[in-house]
């Protein structure tokens, strides 16, 4: 007997039993589709994150001020100034750090802005110019901050589309004036919507001022020499280690720090933030992807179950087969053509599934699902695999029937 | 030892079929032992028709499941057209009962879901004959047993005359040394009786080796030669059912 005839076979006996085989197939069919589903629902959270790491700017560093250790006291994370806008001019210079491209140092505070008689309390960041490029900021209306602003120590703003909305309401803010610690600002533009936030901070309600006129004109302080942050841009994604070890080496340098473990900043890049989303991603996504593994596991035993009755139910067919000559090898890959069959079909109804609902499902929950064909390919090959490791043992069980005893059966 | 029975010297010149020497058939169950067969030497010859007789219990059963390779004597040998099949693999039993017997049942045992051309097909699907060459061979033997018209209905479609001669197409379509019909009209009403053990008559007038068992006089007086089982011997062999029946 060839290969055709026993497919044929196999789904003859599929078809003749309908409402069992498809009860068996919907066991296969909920696996795959769990399966695919929590795959592309793991998949489409980490394209979210990646999308909004990288809406934070692309080939980003972020430097923050680390800890200090000062009379063998070690400070916390932030606990110390130790960032300057000299350490940031430093890294602006291409002999130093040939691959940054671009550094941005920021210094942050809150800060109460009166226009008339409203006012609106927001994050107001004291930057130059490459600060929009480096976090990959665009204007909406406007123009964002000049080298000359900074030259000058202009009394100007840039606001963020949320603190404009706040202050102004859907009136063009730009040529305005609003009043920060009593220093009045002209608004020379607004930001586009960043489109998303980190963390608790809203990227969308901020007012960027010049660097200089932050440090001279509204903060005072520490905020003359300090940054909060510098942000730098790598020239590219394949210079961004390279250019972590620059920044790296110059901080260290210029703090004179000899040991890389006291230092007193913290480089971040995008692929550690990265790197911390995705392992949490992943947890999840293992844990989902493994309790659709149990379910796929329990459609797999539903298969043997299934066989196993038909092995029992069809004892004279198997009987009558082998009087005609059937070898125990051509029983075993008959009922085993039946169990990958219904495995097959189960998983490709499944994936059916799963890409429909992939399709669907946004609309319900607030989280976008990726399709990805590995993850279905896989799981196909898995529910025919599922269908014939399942279908092993009651094969060779219907395969050691003798066929005496089999005919003998009313 | 008159290993060729009382017509063997008859048949000397022909072509051994069956050969069983001291054939013995035990089964256990849990602790007793039940001997089926007891030491059974019988010998059939190309082209014979013998119908194996004999009341239930008396071990025709048991010697038709050995003839046809469906189940291995316990003692003695068994050679099936020269061939010692008593201590063959399980394969080549398989083999041996796909090209060297054709069975016709008492329950038919046709497959519900195949038409009658498949179901005539499937031991030569069995022997690896080519698609062109199963069909044509099929429906020779559909032909044969005049259901030509009948190829494409399923066994619930015909009614049981019609489907036991589904069955001896589907015995006689591997053109096998030896046909084996065990009650083959158990189930059928008298015209349809008539019919079938007609088909087989003709079957042996055309040359081919049929066994019958049966436990019905009138049934076993169609063979040329009756071998009457008895409590697992063979009890009586004569060539006709008369010689029992008085």
């Amino acid at each position: 007997m060839n290969w055709l005839d026993t497919v044929k076979t196999g789904l003859d006996a599929i078809r003749s039993h309908r409402l069992r085989s498809g009860l068996t197939m919907l066991g296969i069919l909920i696996g795959i589709a769990a399966v695919i589903l929590t795959v592309g629902l793991g998949e489409g959270a980490q394209a979210q994150v990646r999308d909004q790491i990288n809406s934070l700017g692309t080939n980003l560093l972020v430097v923050s001020p680390g800890s200090v250790t000062s009379g063998g006291i070690r400070g916390g994370f932030g606990s110390a100034n130790t960032l300057t806008k000299a350490d940031a001019d430093a890294l602006g210079s291409k002999m130093v750090a040939p691959d940054v491209a671009q550094v941005a140092p920021s210094t942050q505070s809150q800060g109460t802005l009166t226009v008339g008689s409203s006012n609106w309390t927001t994050s107001v960041v004291g930057t130059t110019p490459p600060w929009a490029a480096v976090r990959a900021r665009k204007i909406d209306s406007g123009r964002f901050l000049t080298a000359d602003d900074e030259n000058t120590a202009a009394a100007v703003v840039v606001l963020g589309p949320t603190t404009s909305q706040q202050l102004f309401g859907a009136e063009n803010p730009v040529g305005q004036t609003v009043t920060l610690n009593n220093v009045p600002l002209q608004v020379v533009g607004v930001l586009q919507s960043s489109g998303s936030s980190s963390g608790t901070a809203n990227n969308d309600d901020t007012a960027v001022v010049p660097y200089s006129t932050a440090a001279q004109r509204l903060f005072g302080g520490n905020a003359r020499t300090s940054v909060n942050a510098i942000y730098l841009s790598a020239s590219s994604s394949g210079t961004l280690s390279a250019a972590y070890q620059e920044v790296q080496n110059e901080l260290l340098n210029l703090h004179h720090i000899t040991n890389s473990n006291n230092a007193d900043f913290t480089i971040t890049t995008q692929e550690s933030l990265l790197t911390t989303a995705n392992s949490v991603n992943k947890t999840l996504t293992v844990l989902l992807g493994g309790i659709a593994g149990i379910s796929l596991l329990v459609g797999g035993i539903g298969v043997m179950n299934i066989m196993l009755v038909s092995v029992t139910e069809r004892v004279r067919e198997i009987g009558l087969r082998k009087a005609l000559g059937a070898r125990p090898r051509v029983i075993r890959r008959q009922f085993l053509v039946e169990a990958s069959v219904l495995g097959l079909a189960g998983g490709i109804l499944g994936a059916l599934i799963g890409m429909i609902g992939s399709g669907v499902l946004p609309n319900f929950i607030n989280s976008p699902v990726t399709l990805s064909p590995t993850a279905t390919v896989g799981a196909i090959v898995i529910a025919i695999a599922i269908g014939l490791a399942f279908g092993v043992y009651p094969a060779s069980r219907a395969a050691r029937l003798a066929p005496i005893d089999a005919l003998r059966t009313e | 030892m008159d290993l060729l029975g009382p017509y063997g010297s008859d048949h000397s010149s022909r072509q051994e079929v069956i050969r069983l020497e001291r054939v013995s058939k035990v089964y256990r169950t849990g602790a007793f032992e039940v001997a089926a067969l007891r030491d059974v030497d019988l010998t059939i010859h190309d082209g014979e028709f013998v119908a194996i007789a004999g009341p239930s219990g008396s071990g025709k059963s048991t010697l038709m499941h050995i003839l046809g390779c469906l189940d291995v004597p316990t003692a003695g040998r068994y050679y099936l057209a020269g061939e010692d099949v008593s201590t063959m693999t399980e394969d080549d039993l398989a083999a041996v009962r796909n090209r060297r017997i054709g069975f016709v049942f008492q329950q038919f045992n046709l497959l519900p879901s195949l038409t009658a051309l498949r179901n005539v097909e499937l031991p030569l699907a069995y022997s690896g004959a080519p698609r062109h060459e199963r069909h044509e061979r099929a429906v020779r033997a559909l032909g044969r047993v005049g259901l030509a018209d009948r190829l494409e209905h399923r066994p619930g479609e015909l009614s049981g005359g019609q489907q036991q001669r589904v069955a001896v197409a589907r015995a006689l379509v591997t053109e096998p040394a030896l046909i084996l019909a065990d009650e083959p009209t158990g189930n059928l009403d008298s015209v349809s009786t008539r019919d079938v053990l007609g088909l087989l008559q003709d079957l042996h007038d055309s040359g081919r080796t049929v066994v019958l068992i049966t436990h019905e006089h009138d049934v076993a007086s169609a063979a040329g030669r009756v071998v009457n089982m008895l409590d697992g011997r063979v009890h009586q062999d004569a060539d006709t059912v008369e010689v029992w029946t008085r």
